[in-house]
Parts: C-alpha cells; sequence; structure tokens
C-alpha cells in the first residue's frame, strides 16, 4: 500500500465490532493496490494529480455549526439525514412517523434496530476498487434507508452529505446503504453539499450501495455540488432483483475534480433501468462519469440519457458501458450521451460502449456533441432577446431534458437557478 | 394602403451586402411607409432572402455600403434584439426548433422584453396567458401548442402559423414576411394570409418576399418589386405580380431574349 492511499484511511477503530471484517478485507485489498494513473484504461482521461499532491486529514469529530436552512427539502420533513464531514448529526436530521417496516437511520441505529446490514454492507459485485476500498477500510457511519417487504413511503428521503472545511485539508468517506426489500418503494434525494468557502481543499470519497429485491422500485437522485476546490470521487453501486425498477437522476455541478462510477448488476430478470445524467461544468473543472449496466439475465429494459455541458476550459468524460451477455435475451437497451460545448478550449472524451453477445436483442446506443447555433441565438434576438439571455436560455433547454425527470418540485427548482447562474461564455 | 402623408418606416439607399465574400445585394432601394404593403419576388437567388436578414441583422451577412433608415434612424446603429424591440420583425422562412423551451415562455419573455424598451408593464404568467389566448384566434392555433417547446415537431403550417402568432404579440412596426408561404398547402396558406391581413394597419407596415403569386390573392400588395441579381429591377403595382405569373422571371431578368 503507497503512502498516499495509507493517509487516505481513518484509523479510528471501528464502532461496532460487526465492521471489522469488511474493514479487514478491505485493507488487505488495499495492501496489493495503489492509486489508478492515465495508464489504466478506466482513468485513462482523469487526472488524478491533484489528488496526490495534497495530503488530507480526518475530519475532526468537533464541527463547526452549520446553517442547513437553505439546503433541506421542504417535502421531507420527516425523512432527512444530515451528515457534516462523514458525521452523524442527529440535531439537524429530522426523522420521525415512520410507518411500519420503514427505517431511516445511521449505521448505529441500523444495528441496534438488528438490520442485517452486514450482510449488504460491502457486498456489491464490482466492489474490489481501490476508491470503495478506502472507504470501507475505515468505515464507521453510514446512512441507512431499508425498506422492509411490500412497504413504501411517499415523502421523498433526503440523504445530505455536507462538506465544511476549515484550515485543514481532510479526506471525507460518506457511505449510504439502501436496502428495498421486494415490493417496496421510495425516492431517495442524495446530496453532496458545502457549506463554506475552504482553505484547502477537501477529498470526498462517497460510496452508495443499492439492493433492490423483487418487484421493488427505487427513484435515486444523486446530486454532487462540492465546492469548486474539491474533489469527489463517487461509487453507486445498485443490484437488481427480478421485476425492480431502479431510476437514477445523477446531477454533477461542483468540484474541480469529480469522478462518478455507476455500476448497475442485474441479477434477476425483467429488470428496469433508467440512467439520467447531467454534468455542467465551466472553469478548469474535470467531471467524469463512468457507467456500467452489467445484464445477466433475459428481458430487461435499460435506458440511458447522459447529457455534459462544458464551457471555458473544462473537461467531461462519459464512458458508458452496456453488457449484454448470451444469456441477457430480449434485452432492450438505448444508450444516448448529448454534449454541448459552449467554448473552444472546453473538452469532451466520450465513450459509448455496448457489448452485446446476445442475438435477440435491441440495443442502441449514440453520442452527439453540439454547440450553440449561432441561428438559434439570431432567432431568439430576433424576437428581442440579448445574446446572454438567448444563451441562458438554451442552455437551459438543454440541461431541463434531465432536470425534469426529478421527481421532487424544489429540487428541480433549485437546479434551475443553478443552471441559470452558469454563465455561458 | 397608399396614403402619400404617411411617414417613412423604412427607407433603403443603394444597399450592397455580401455574405462569405461573395457580393449578394448590389445596390438595393426601396423606400415602404406606414400602412403600405409592399411584395418582392424574384427567382432563387435573387438576394431576396439576403434582404431580409441584412435588415434583421444576422451576423453571417456583411453590409458593404448604402444606408438604411428606419423610423429616422440608422438601423444599423442597432443590434438585432434592439431592432425587434422597436418594431422590427421577421418571420422566418424556416423558423428554427428549441427543443426543452417552452413555446409559451418564449413568447413571454420575447413580448417582456419589447414591454421593457418602450417602458411599458411585463406581464406576469397569468396575465399573459389571457393575452396570448386573445391572440390565438388570428391565426387559429390549437392552445396545446403553446405547452409544447417552440417549432418542436410542429408542421410547416403550425411553425409560420407560429410565426404570425409571435407577430401579433410583438405588434412591429415593421413585418418582414420571408417567404412565408413555402411549403404550405392552400388551407394553411389562408390563415396565415388572413392573420397577417387581420394584423395590418395604418400605422405598420410590410415587407412580403415571395416566390409565387399565389400569396399575393390573399395578401394584396400596394407595390410589387421585382429582385434580381442583387436589384430591384422594377416596380409596380399588385397588376405586376400577375404579369410575373403568366410571362414568368425571365420577362424581366433577360428583356434582350423577350425583344427576340
Amino acid at each position: 500500500m503507497t503512502a498516499t492511499l495509507t493517509q487516505l484511511i481513518p484509523l479510528t477503530p471501528p464502532a461496532n465490532p460487526q465492521l471489522q471484517d469488511i474493514r479487514t478485507q478491505a485493507s488487505a485489498y488495499l495492501q496489493e493496490e495503489t492509486i489508478p494513473t492515465n495508464r489504466d484504461e478506466e482513468w485513462r482521461f482523469t487526472n488524478l494529480s491533484p489528488l496526490l499532491a495534497q495530503t488530507f486529514a480526518a475530519p475532526s469529530p468537533q464541527l463547526p455549526p452549520v446553517n442547513i436552512n437553505g439546503l433541506v427539502i421542504p417535502e421531507a420533513p420527516d425523512s432527512r439525514l444530515v451528515f457534516v464531514n462523514g458525521i452523524y448529526e442527529p440535531e439537524y436530521s429530522s426523522i420521525a412517523n415512520l410507518p411500519a417496516g420503514v427505517f431511516i437511520g445511521n449505521l448505529a441505529a441500523a444495528i441496534d434496530a438488528g438490520l442485517a446490514v452486514t450482510d449488504y454492507l460491502g457486498k456489491q459485485p464490482g466492489g474490489e476498487e481501490v476508491f470503495t476500498a478506502i472507504n470501507t477500510a475505515g468505515i464507521n457511519e453510514a446512512a441507512v434507508v431499508w425498506l422492509e417487504k411490500d412497504s413504501s413511503y411517499d415523502s421523498p428521503i433526503q440523504l445530505l452529505f455536507i462538506a465544511t472545511v476549515d484550515d485543514v485539508a481532510v479526506a471525507i468517506q460518506p457511505r449510504t446503504l439502501i436496502v428495498m426489500e421486494a415490493g417496496s418503494n421510495a425516492t431517495v434525494i442524495q446530496e453532496y453539499l458545502h457549506t463554506s468557502i475552504p482553505n484547502h481543499l477537501y477529498f470526498n470519497n462517497a460510496v452508495t450501495e443499492i439492493w433492490l429485491g423483487n418487484t421493488a422500485t427505487l427513484n435515486h437522485t444523486r446530486i454532487q455540488d462540492e465546492d469548486i476546490t474539491a474533489i469527489h470521487i463517487g461509487k453507486t453501486a445498485v443490484s437488481q432483483s427480478q421485476h425492480s425498477s431502479y431510476t437514477g437522476n445523477s446531477i454533477d455541478l461542483g468540484s474541480k475534480l469529480s469522478r462518478h462510477n455507476w455500476e448497475i448488476f442485474q441479477i434477476g430478470a425483467a429488470t428496469e433501468t433508467n440512467l439520467n445524467g447531467l454534468a455542467m461544468v465551466n472553469g478548469e473543472q474535470e467531471s467524469d462519469t463512468h457507467s456500467t449496466i452489467a445484464l445477466t439475465k433475459p428481458n430487461g429494459t435499460t435506458n440511458q440519457l447522459h447529457k455534459c455541458i462544458v464551457d471555458d476550459r473544462a473537461h467531461a468524460i462519459f464512458n458508458g458501458k452496456v453488457f449484454v451477455p448470451q444469456a441477457a435475451q430480449q434485452t432492450n437497451a438505448g444508450q444516448l450521451n448529448r454534449n454541448l460545448l459552449l467554448s473552444s478550449t472546453a473538452r469532451i472524451d466520450t465513450k459509448p460502449q455496448l457489448e452485446i453477445t446476445a442475438d435477440n436483442v435491441k440495443c442502441s446506443h449514440g453520442a452527439t456533441v453540439s454547440q450553440l447555433e449561432d441561428d438559434e441565438i439570431f432567432y431568439l434576438q430576433s424576437r428581442g432577446l440579448d445574446v446572454e439571455t438567448a444563451k441562458i436560455l438554451l442552455i437551459n433547454a438543454f440541461a431541463v431534458e434531465i432536470i425534469d425527470r426529478i421527481p421532487v418540485a424544489s429540487v428541480r427548482e433549485k437546479l434551475a437557478v443553478a443552471v441559470k447562474a452558469f454563465k455561458a461564455s | 394602403m397608399i396614403n402619400p402623408n404617411s411617414p417613412v418606416i423604412l427607407s433603403v439607399k443603394n444597399l450592397t451586402a455580401e455574405v462569405d465574400g461573395t457580393p449578394i445585394l448590389k445596390g438595393l432601394n426601396i423606400e415602404i411607409k406606414a400602412g403600405e404593403i409592399h411584395a418582392i419576388m424574384g427567382p432563387n437567388g435573387s438576394g431576396k432572402s439576403t434582404l431580409s436578414k441584412v435588415l434583421a441583422g444576422h451576423p453571417a451577412y456583411t453590409v458593404t455600403g448604402g444606408e438604411v433608415t428606419y423610423k429616422g434612424e440608422n438601423l444599423f446603429d442597432l443590434e438585432p434584439q434592439d431592432r425587434a424591440r422597436s418594431g422590427v420583425f421577421l418571420a422566418f422562412q424556416y423558423p428554427l426548433e428549441i427543443p426543452g423551451v417552452s413555446n409559451l415562455d418564449f413568447l413571454r419573455v420575447a413580448y417582456n422584453s419589447r414591454q421593457k424598451h418602450l417602458g411599458l408593464e411585463e406581464l406576469d404568467v397569468f396575465d399573459f396567458d389571457e393575452l396570448i389566448q386573445a391572440k390565438l384566434d388570428i391565426v387559429k392555433m390549437n392552445p396545446a401548442f403553446l405547452s409544447r417547446s417552440v417549432n418542436e415537431g410542429f408542421s410547416g403550417g403550425e411553425k409560420k402559423r407560429n410565426e404570425i402568432l409571435q407577430m401579433a404579440i410583438l405588434q412591429p412596426s415593421l413585418a418582414i414576411l420571408d417567404e412565408t408561404d413555402s411549403g404550405l398547402d392552400i388551407d394553411a396558406l389562408k390563415i396565415v394570409a388572413n392573420g397577417v391581413n387581420q394584423l395590418s394597419n395604418q400605422d405598420n407596415s410590410m415587407l412580403v418576399i415571395t416566390h409565387y403569386q399565389r400569396l399575393l390573392d390573399y395578401i394584396i400588395p400596394d407595390f410589387v418589386h421585382v429582385m434580381a441579381n442583387g436589384q430591384i429591377l422594377t416596380s409596380g403595382g399588385k397588376e405586376l405580380a400577375l404579369e410575373l405569373e403568366a410571362k414568368g422571371y425571365d420577362w424581366v431578368t433577360e428583356p434582350q431574349t423577350a425583344n427576340v
């Protein structure tokens, strides 16, 4: 294990002995590993040098007060978990009146409630990956959402991860576990936000594991709006049983460097998967989404639409893999990546990647790169809009197709404001 | 209607313009007064559409000479959006589709930018909705088109109706209709022409650009100009359009062969 890896792992002992096993496994894996470089195919376009150039401390348990007023979702008054620098904050959280069969709480409370968290935590396929292992090697805390068989929760559930940094560069390791037992139904809004402008950058290494039982339905929105100096590396791993439905909306706005590894594993037939992504970056930002949909059973349906808006000298990367092996007959898979380049120095690397060995399937994929057309801007000018307003309208039009798929009005409105504030060059 | 005492809305003198270094307009002259409807006819490539783009301020067209005065001001001193706010309106031959922008929002933003320019009250969503509902009938537009994206998936006729609806909202002093009849069947043509006629009055003026005479059966021009090779070759009354229809453009553009 390299020194860089070691210093990212908090050395605090596990709060619960049940966590020792997965910690030990992850640590053992890391003994053999190093931080990936551009020579690794999966990290070919992503520049991790800002991560290597910095030393990080574990966050201090003494947290400064945080103002969460503008960050809470009014639609989730009784279903909000707040973590500050990865540490659970009960006084900012609000959990009340949960119906039978629905659990929303931190890891300790989940273990106390007798939920079999260790059956699921760290058990996703494809878990052997450096950043996930770093998170797991020091795991002590998590946001846990658990819906028992046939239960449902009607309001959205907000999982709010706030970074607040002063004069020490910290590595934060947020963790989320969502278990949807058979026939259950929920909507989750998961947000990575920040409240302070740090003097030092921070590293947020977020891991989310989602398990969907037979016919379970989850609508999951993930918003990354870290500070512009931050490094965010996120993993979202989803396992889907038969007839389950996962809809994921992933929005990347912040961070100097962000990476989202989004992995869907089909473990039962006839699943439905909808992935909607929007990365909007400017300045010197770099934002990378690597998605994988690994089908293994027949009759699956997947739809993916990923959009990037890139301005200034920013860089967006999309790599979307869909595996359709022989066993996944009657798959219907569609993938589209659309990119809007707003400056001549902005850069897109896109790689839609379908690997199909089944012979009776319907699969499509495509990627487009476009700019704001002079003719479109002129049309709006000829109706009295100035150039700036015309550009904002067109950028918003491009983004809104994704934003409109988020099922919570206040989240859509907040994102609409962010899009308007995203200045055209 | 012709009224010699009406104020001049648009005066074009010896206008020359080029696109990508190729001269298109080669000394064009026209004067339009309030209340008048002018038609410009001409074969493909004569520069008709270039004239409309130059007047509206399309950035791909470069003015190389001449003068254009709009309501006494140098038109070229105004940015395209300021021309629009001051009452110059171009109905596009090929209106653009803008996916993701609702037609209603687009119309309201356009209306309000003009209101603001004129120092008049801007309308909120509810008040604007009332205004637009009252205008829909001018072009017999189905209200469902308001909630769709601007022109997205509209048929050719629906796009042209939407252009005239924008004209009804913006109430221009000078409306330039660029081949508004292209791609329209006869029913759509009548609806569009009828809309234009409802909006025509003694204070505004129209410049109708068309390849075919048939639009002028429904929008009756006070003047007809024949354009070729970047210039206006001849002008006359509405009967000139009929003559062109009967004899073809060669009759005007190549008089020497007509004499043989």
